[in-house]
């Protein structure tokens, strides 16, 4: 295992309230060399935060404690600034969802890019400028030698976009972080992205983490697949099992509410209502004691709320879900 | 009477100066041609800088066309007076973080309008206001509450409630769903879609999310550039794309078939929307399309009627 992480939490402390909020709990999760997870989840399912302390970003508010968390051989939680240093950038790199506000405006891509390999490798500069034209060629950027001069204004979003990967991928890190790549693109140049970390990951044998609200993007490029929801997993497995047999009822819930008779097995007939599902994902001061689902749940039992629920996992399949009723699937041989 | 609204030969130039240079035009919509029937939502697709929000503000006059007409219930736009014209056509933003004034509590940002635009009393104000507050699903104890109290989903039905005060006859809707989350995202489409039917709403409806716009529309619209590419009925338009351009549209967009997907983009078709500023010769689409032929470089295709809707491609 190249990232094994098991009953991670993470508390912020907070002026209003006296208890720290608590933000993620007991995320367990494992991620092999060369392999693709995608994780989705909406926003305050604690995705993002998980990706932070997977870089040591967290604010010194933050209390990240866990029973393991181990990336390449180096225990996460006892790392000095100095030890974050060497592994940030270098072994784990991460991509931004907003490539714009990701890249500093005043200077040149040259700049930032000679910048970053610089500070990783013990090269001269020449030889950074000829890496980072091979590099921009490598993400299918035309004219390389030209670009490099350019500003960061002067790229579009999907150019910008592909630079911040030809900077993380610089390195060849054993794990690249790509937090909503491809939410401010358009379609067409979407694709194009998730092609080309698809391709990357299988050439340079990384793994990718690749996070997403959309679970048409996961669906077609990671093979496994987790699903978070307030702080929690609540489902993970293999992607093709997991979307065709949802076991939780918020994945399942998540699916049904999909638009667009796109949406295979179902032939959904445009303008009536879709199954929506009710209320909003809770905050962090109100989160319920049992089920984090259960307030919006249509299963819902005196049960689902008395406790919190464990994770259950199906052994043959690899699978595992936080809720005590799942829902069934008739096996079709 | 059919159509609620008519668009002929829609242009919006916009001039770029440039100190101590040449101004530069920017065709930001050409010939764009389209009406839009009572209870009917038009959907407009492509990528960004292809004019659709552009489209969005000619139309309701928060930028004014260069040349052109648009008529409304078969009156010129110019013929109407401004109080007549906004309580028949109001818009929806896409952003409902920047769309609502962080400063005015729910009541107002809904009473407003009708203060602006009618002579109401306050106290038939108040009536309208909550029960439109009703209608959107917004409970009353929520009036008095600013808009940072509100979840994202909330802040869209608030603007959707202020939309609609004045009772339009159409709603232009510049991707009202994009900034929110997938199952709170289905709760608003449904929401829209029974307005719609209660209000006998007309829709224009734009998103960059081809599922979205596939549930929710009746006829497509999809522009590139400026220009319309492909006009007709949704289904006609999703399941037998006749342009380049709304195939490539189609088989970019990720859907929920697991494994290795189904198409290729054409390598021609990759790269990205080229500046409006510097438009080719002849068909905007040609130094990206699979199917170009040498008559494509020299004019500019027509939009014509093919299989049931129109299409402005000499290949397709």
């Amino acid at each position: 295992m190249l990232l094994e992480v098991e009953n991670l939490n993470i508390h912020f402390k907070s002026d209003r309230s006296k208890n720290p909020i608590h933000a993620v709990r007991d995320l367990s999760f494992s991620v092999k060399q060369g392999e693709m997870l995608g994780v989705v989840g909406e926003s305050g399912s604690g995705k993002s935060i998980t990706n932070l302390a997977l870089m040591g970003l967290l604010p010194d508010s933050s209390l990240v404690t866990a029973k393991k968390a181990e990336f390449n051989g180096h225990n996460l939680l006892s790392l000095k600034d100095k030890q974050w240093q060497k592994i940030r950038g270098r072994e784990v790199a991460m991509i931004f969802q907003d490539p714009m506000t990701a890249l500093n405006p005043f200077l040149s891509v040259q700049f930032q890019m000679v910048e970053t390999i610089k500070a990783h490798m013990d090269i001269s500069k020449k030889d950074a400028i000829d890496k980072s034209i091979e590099l921009l060629s490598l993400v299918g950027i035309p004219s390389p030698k030209d670009r490099l001069k350019a500003y960061p204004f002067e790229l579009s979003g999907g150019m910008a976009q592909r630079v911040m990967i030809a900077m993380a991928i610089s390195t060849n890190p054993k794990l690249l972080i790509a937090d909503e790549p491809t939410t401010a693109l358009d379609v067409t140049i979407q694709k194009q992205i998730l092609d080309l970390i698809k391709m990357l990951q299988e050439r340079q044998n990384m793994a990718v983490v690749l996070v997403t609200h959309d679970l048409g993007v996961v669906s077609q490029y990671s093979e496994r697949l987790q699903v978070m929801y307030a702080g929690e997993v609540v489902e993970s497995g293999p992607t093709k099992d997991l979307i065709s047999h949802p076991e939780h009822p918020y994945t399942h819930a998540l699916l049904g509410s999909r638009p667009g008779a796109l949406v295979d097995n179902l032939r959904r007939v445009p303008k009536t209502i879709l199954p929506s599902i009710p209320g909003i994902v809770p905050s962090f001061n109100e989160r319920p004691i049992g089920c984090q689902f259960s307030p919006r749940c249509e299963f819902v039992t005196p049960e689902c709320q008395r406790s919190p629920i464990p994770i259950f996992e199906s052994e043959p399949a690899h699978r595992e879900y936080r809720c005590i009723h799942p829902i069934e699937h008739v096996v079709i041989k | 009477m059919n159509n609620i609204l008519e668009v002929k030969n829609l242009n919006k130039v916009f001039e770029i100066k440039k100190f101590l240079k040449k101004s530069l035009s920017l065709k930001a919509l050409s010939d764009v041609n389209f009406t839009l029937g009572q209870n009917v939502t038009l959907g407009i697709v492509g990528e960004s800088g292809c004019g659709k929000s552009t489209l969005a503000k000619v139309l309701t006059q928060l930028e004014i066309e260069t040349s052109g007409e648009i008529e409304l219930l078969g009156k010129k736009y110019k013929d109407y007076k401004p109080r007549e014209f906004h309580s028949l056509i109001q818009m929806v933003f896409q952003d409902p973080y920047q769309s609502l004034n962080p400063r005015k509590k729910a009541f107002d940002i809904i009473a407003d309008p009708l203060r602006i635009n009618t002579d109401k009393s306050e106290e038939e104000i108040r009536e309208l206001v909550y029960s439109m507050m009703k209608k959107v699903g917004l409970r009353a104890e929520f009036a008095q509450r600013y808009p940072h109290h509100f979840s994202g989903g909330q802040r869209q039905r608030l603007g959707i409630a202020r939309a609609l005060m004045l009772r339009p006859r159409v709603l232009i809707l510049d991707e009202p769903v994009s900034a929110l989350d997938v199952s709170i995202q289905a709760q608003v489409l449904n929401l829209l879609l029974d307005l719609q039917k209660e209000f006998s709403l007309s829709y224009i409806f734009i998103s960059h999310d081809l599922s979205v716009i596939q549930h929710i529309s009746d006829k497509i619209l999809v522009m590139y550039l400026g220009r319309i590419v492909e006009y007709g009925p949704r289904d006609e338009i999703f399941l037998n794309p006749k342009h380049p351009y709304t195939k490539i549209l189609l088989e970019s967009a990720p859907t929920l078939t697991v494994g290795k997907q189904t198409k290729e983009i054409p390598e021609s078709a990759k790269g990205e929307i080229p500046s409006a500023l510097y438009l080719p010769k002849g068909c905007a689409f040609s130094p990206r399309c699979p199917m170009v032929t040498p008559e494509c470089l020299q004019a500019i295709p027509e939009l014509l009627n093919k299989d049931n809707r129109l299409v402005a491609c000499f290949n397709a």
